[in-house]
């Protein structure tokens, strides 16, 4: 998992990092991701989860993928019963509190048909750090003296060689690709991210390669009028998507919240039922339609605009 | 006051109650579910400088009235807040050593305050496979906590199957031995008690008992011996003011059902 130091440089260094026009669809940017590779995705729970991208890795049929997140809902359950991932590394694994645990996640663990790797979040933070920083781990203080630890086999303890004190160290995650959705991104990869970032910055600087998914395209004039606001450089990015509603049924923040009642009816669809319900999601929502456009309309309208309505408040109220 | 002629729900009873566990001024790390009501129900009462912390990476939000948030990770989390970083920058503020109090809820814990949302059952071979720590084992690892949970034999019981957020450990000095020399289980609001720890063997023993509970209900409710002192004092009922300060956050009984 820890990837050589000087391999990943050599990746890094042989990369394209001109400033060049990599604007894709969703269909095209699906090259960019090889069977079998470590895939990490932005976001958080049900907040800026690159769906849409996720939406287009089923439909292209990949497989044996191993996705890594600080908290996954909703797509976690999708990975797995469409079968494009079996091991998911996370924090958390469910929709979310209020819908209960998911019935999905827990047929396919307990069924032993996928995994699901339980790491602490903020280790899994630190392991995306290091990523970033090309350094092989991060030092740290929780986990000790947890089950969550003693399950694990790719951490050490150590004693500081300062201060004496037990320290738990946790290597590095430089993942082979990096799905991140924003709100603002021009042709070149410059995004910009408004409110949470999650563990989207150290996620883009660890991996080996990018796509971005972005609510609009803008021009490179106006990522130069607010560099301030650019969050990730251009040349981590790989592909440039413009998906709007790309996080959909998901947050993206002040744009729209969740679309919580497509996600009360997952919850319903996958309560007694799990795997007949996934399996008619998926056919439903994400092998039927031709588009992303498709998709939504499926979702309908009068939700969307809902949560458009609630996700653009926060500027307005 | 009995329970049978109570004015409120378990999970409004929990609410309040940890509510008053908090203090003006205090750096709280909240969790979804209850202590997120709970932390805003203080800050809107007795404590209106308790600074929240989300572990979405939001610092010192005011969550809208009847707008409560389903996870810690969303805009809702953010109204009003002084400052939006990243998760692994907020989580360190509990390593750094900022935050007075981390408050989380629970579905299962022992004597030694060991908290388990993994697995019922084996690791290897769960009857069911919980949704897993989140940020719960770096909060309890590194800080001071509060716990929110109903009391009842199933939830606590003398030794958790899995250790997912760390308390006493196996007691004694077994946390501090462990590396975890920060931090530790302070207190676990019930609908029927106030509990803490014994300050040398780290096991769970009653601190207050709710208004109309007995020691006795407070022990069968327990899947392990508390340690309750014969003397051991009730607290206040919910006034008014506060459930109806509750009520006002939570409208659609999202956290209080």
């Amino acid at each position: 998992m820890t990837q050589d130091y000087l391999s990943l440089r050599e990746q890094t260094q042989s990369r394209d990092r001109s400033l060049r026009d990599k604007v894709m669809t969703l269909e095209e940017a699906c090259d960019f991701v090889a069977d079998g590779e470590h895939v990490s995705l932005g976001g958080s729970t049900a907040s800026r989860t690159p769906f849409a991208m996720i939406w287009a890795l089923i439909r292209a049929r990949k497989k044996n993928l191993f996705f890594s997140r600080s908290i996954v809902s909703t797509e976690g359950d999708l990975i797995f019963a469409s079968g494009v991932g079996n091991h998911i590394l996370t924090s958390w694994f469910s929709q979310g509190i209020v819908w209960g645990v998911s019935r999905v996640m827990r047929h396919f663990t307990e069924n032993r048909l996928a995994r699901f790797e339980e790491w602490s979040h903020m280790s899994i933070g630190l392991r995306y750090r290091a990523g970033a920083m090309g350094v092989p781990f991060m030092p740290m203080r929780s986990m000790m003296g947890s089950d969550v630890a003693g399950q694990l086999d790719n951490l050490k303890e150590m004693t500081c060689p300062f201060t004496g004190e037990k320290i738990l160290l946790v290597p590095a995650l430089n993942p082979d690709v990096a799905l991140i959705h924003v709100q603002r991104c021009d042709p070149y990869g410059n995004a910009q991210l408004d409110g949470l970032t999650f563990m989207d910055i150290d996620m883009a600087m660890a991996a080996n390669r990018v796509i971005i998914t972005t609510e609009r395209i803008i021009s490179n004039d106006q990522i130069r009028r607010r560099p301030d606001q650019t969050r990730i450089p251009f040349f981590t990015v790989d592909a440039v998507v413009e998906a709007p509603y790309g996080c959909a049924p998901h947050e993206c923040f002040g744009v729209y919240e969740p679309l919580f009642s497509h996600m009360d009816y997952y919850a319903e669809l996958t309560r007694k039922e799990p795997m007949e319900g996934v399996k008619t999601y998926l056919d439903e929502y994400f092998y039927a339609p031709k588009n992303w456009t498709e998709y939504l309309e499926l979702i309908g309208l009068e939700k969307l605009l809902d949560a458009a309505r609630r996700g653009r408040s926060i500027y307005d109220d | 006051m009995t329970i049978e002629t109570k004015n409120f729900t378990a999970s409004e009873l929990l609410c309040v109650m940890s509510a008053r566990a908090l203090e003006d001024g205090q750096v709280v790390f909240a969790g979804v579910g209850i202590p997120l009501l709970a932390a805003t129900l203080a800050q809107r009462l007795h404590a209106p400088g308790v600074t929240i912390l989300f572990e979405g990476g939001t610092i010192g939000p005011h969550v809208v009235p009847g707008q409560l948030p389903p996870t810690t990770n969303e805009q809702r989390c953010t109204r009003k807040a002084n400052m939006l970083v990243s998760i692994t920058e907020v989580l360190l503020l509990l390593q750094r050593g900022y935050v007075d109090v981390g408050f989380m809820g629970g579905a299962q814990i022992d004597q030694y305050g060991n908290l388990n949302s993994s697995f019922i059952g084996s690791a290897d071979d769960p009857s069911v496979r919980l949704p897993g720590t989140g940020g719960g084992n770096d909060i309890s690892s590194l800080t001071r906590m509060i716990v929110a949970m109903p009391q009842e034999k199933r939830r606590f019981v003398e030794s958790v199957d899995f250790i997912t957020s760390p308390g006493y450990i196996r007691g004694g000095t077994s946390r501090r031995d462990s590396g975890l020399i920060a931090g530790g289980m302070y207190r676990v609001v019930t609908d029927l008690a106030i509990l803490g720890f014994d300050d040398d063997t780290g096991r769970m023993r009653v601190e207050a008992l709710h208004p109309g509970v007995t020691p006795e209900q407070a022990q069968e409710n327990t899947g392990f011996e508390l340690i309750i002192d014969s003397s051991v004092g009730t607290t206040e009922p919910p006034t008014e003011e506060e459930l109806a300060a509750l009520r006002h956050l939570d409208p659609d009984k999202v956290y209080t059902a």
